[in-house]
């Protein structure tokens, strides 16, 4: 938990943070409203005997009561998928539509991909990419389990991402859920801050920029970015899209969400961030008894 | 030179509309793979409109809602929905739990027991009367009949087609 140490000035009640830091995480499902409707998969757990909590701020996610989520009619029949209840926000804070082009740059291992797919009621195109060929398998499995069939999957590095394959030449909104230094994840992953330096975040905030840089070149004048990671480090959020704002054309817009957060932050460790940067959200485990997580909402200008 | 090109296993090539359109030799057209569907298990025809169909590898044929030019090489298009360039066409599972529901022939109602044993990949002796080959399996769950997966019912025997990784052990 040491590293966290360094993020004691920035969070309101911070030994409720770090407690919240060591509790581990309940078995949330997102429904997958491409199979069916949430009532039904309702009835389907009461009739498995599963208890379940729907999450206040969004009826498609649940807290199972079962200690083998994985293990159910409703899983086999692929009306329910693990997904972390933070995971499912940026999804819909992209808000995408049917029948849009929308471009999920780091998807495996596809939640959030068949997310945006079931909010566009699988119409449209869903380009679902990563760059690790071994991530792609799950996301692919993933993918037919959830009956996704707009999804267009694709293997390469998000940062010179080619529309060339495609007869399309921009997308109407992209997510950046970008590779990160994961700390907010430790409540599922207790190891997740093993192998913690400030030259990992460094090192990997340089890749978040570029995939954020071609993310708004990628789509279209007044499309949409959502820029999210699962990680509390600056560096790697507000940074991140402070370096868009300086080098690309767009602005950070508001956004409504049903979960306790924190703002965006405007300065960290002697550095100045835009001040709409303010618009951007900070959740953290102690907030809403979840993971830790970090959305902003771009609009592309230009 | 011939006009008539061979499957490439590297790409995706959107089905031909109907034979006359055919410039692969032995891959299936959309025609074909509605007509199945239709034929077999009475999905009407309809469900399919806003759908295109692509063939990677051969006779892999993959179900898709999105735009894509053809042919394109990605590493996946929509979802497995058919193999076909075999004497019977066989749907996958997961096409049949995502398309299932609008079958009306050859779906083969499963009790609670039997839809268990169907789901962890079992083959079980059962009563079908009706065409012998693959069926929809399917069981009561929430008030509705849902399709669990593909079997191959011969000899008085339906065997699971469930794929090893989608095999679940499941309690109820």
């Amino acid at each position: 938990m040491e590293p966290l140490e360094r993020y004691r000035s920035i969070i309101d009640d911070f030994d409720a943070f770090l407690a919240a830091c060591k509790r581990p995480l309940g078995n949330a499902v997102r429904v997958n409203t491409i199979k069916t409707s949430v009532e039904r998969t309702l009835a389907a757990l009461d009739e498995e005997g599963v208890g379940y909590e729907q999450a206040d701020w969004n009826p498609r996610v649940l807290d199972l009561e079962t200690d083998s989520p994985g293990s159910t009619w409703t899983s086999f029949h692929g009306f329910t998928h693990g997904q972390e209840e933070v995971s499912a926000v940026p999804p819909v804070v992209l808000d995408p539509q049917p029948g849009e082009r929308v471009w999920d740059a780091c998807a495996a291992p596809g939640g959030k991909a068949t997310q945006l797919a079931a909010l566009m009621d699988d119409r449209g195109t869903v380009v679902a990419n990563d760059n690790n060929l071994g991530r792609i398998s799950a996301l692919r499995f993933n993918a037919e389990r959830l009956g996704a069939t707009s999804l267009a999957v694709t293997n390469a590095d998000a940062r010179n991402y080619s529309l060339k394959r495609f007869d399309f030449d921009a997308f109407d909104r992209t997510l950046v859920d970008a590779p990160c230094s994961c700390e907010g994840t430790i409540r599922k992953n207790p190891d997740a801050l093993d192998n913690w330096s400030e030259g990992h975040i460094s090192s990997v905030a340089g890749i978040q920029k570029g995939i954020i840089r071609r993310a708004i070149q990628a789509t279209r004048e007044g499309g949409t970015v959502v820029y999210s990671t699962c990680t509390f480090a600056p560096e790697e959020n507000e940074a991140v899209v402070q370096h868009a704002l300086e080098t690309e054309s767009c602005r950070v817009v508001d956004f409504d969400l049903g979960l306790e957060h924190s703002s965006g932050l405007t300065e960290w460790d002697g550095e100045t961030y835009d001040s709409s940067l303010e618009k951007a959200a900070r959740i953290y485990p102690h907030q809403n008894d979840t993971g830790g997580f970090f959305v902003a909402k771009l609009e592309v200008t230009a | 030179m011939s006009d008539e090109r061979t499957n490439d296993g590297q790409q995706f090539d959107r089905l031909p509309a109907t034979a006359a359109e055919r410039t692969v030799e032995g891959r299936a057209t959309r025609e074909e793979v509605v007509d199945y569907f239709a034929d077999r298990f009475g999905i009407p025809s309809a469900t399919f409109d806003d759908y295109t169909f692509w063939e990677k590898g051969a006779g892999k044929i993959w179900i898709y809602a999105g735009d894509a030019p053809t042919p394109i090489e990605i590493e996946a298009i929509g979802m497995t929905c058919l193999r076909t360039r075999q004497e019977h066409w066989k749907p996958t599972t997961d096409f049949v739990q995502r398309f299932g529901r609008h079958a009306s022939d050859c779906v083969i109602t499963l009790e609670r027991e039997q839809a268990r044993r169907f789901a962890t990949g079992e083959d079980q002796e059962l009563d079908w009367d009706g065409d012998w080959g693959y069926l929809i399996a399917a069981h009561e769950i929430a008030g509705e009949l849902e399709p669990i997966g593909i079997g191959l019912y011969v000899h008085g025997e339906l065997r699971s087609m469930v794929p090893k990784g989608r095999q679940r052990d499941l309690d109820s």
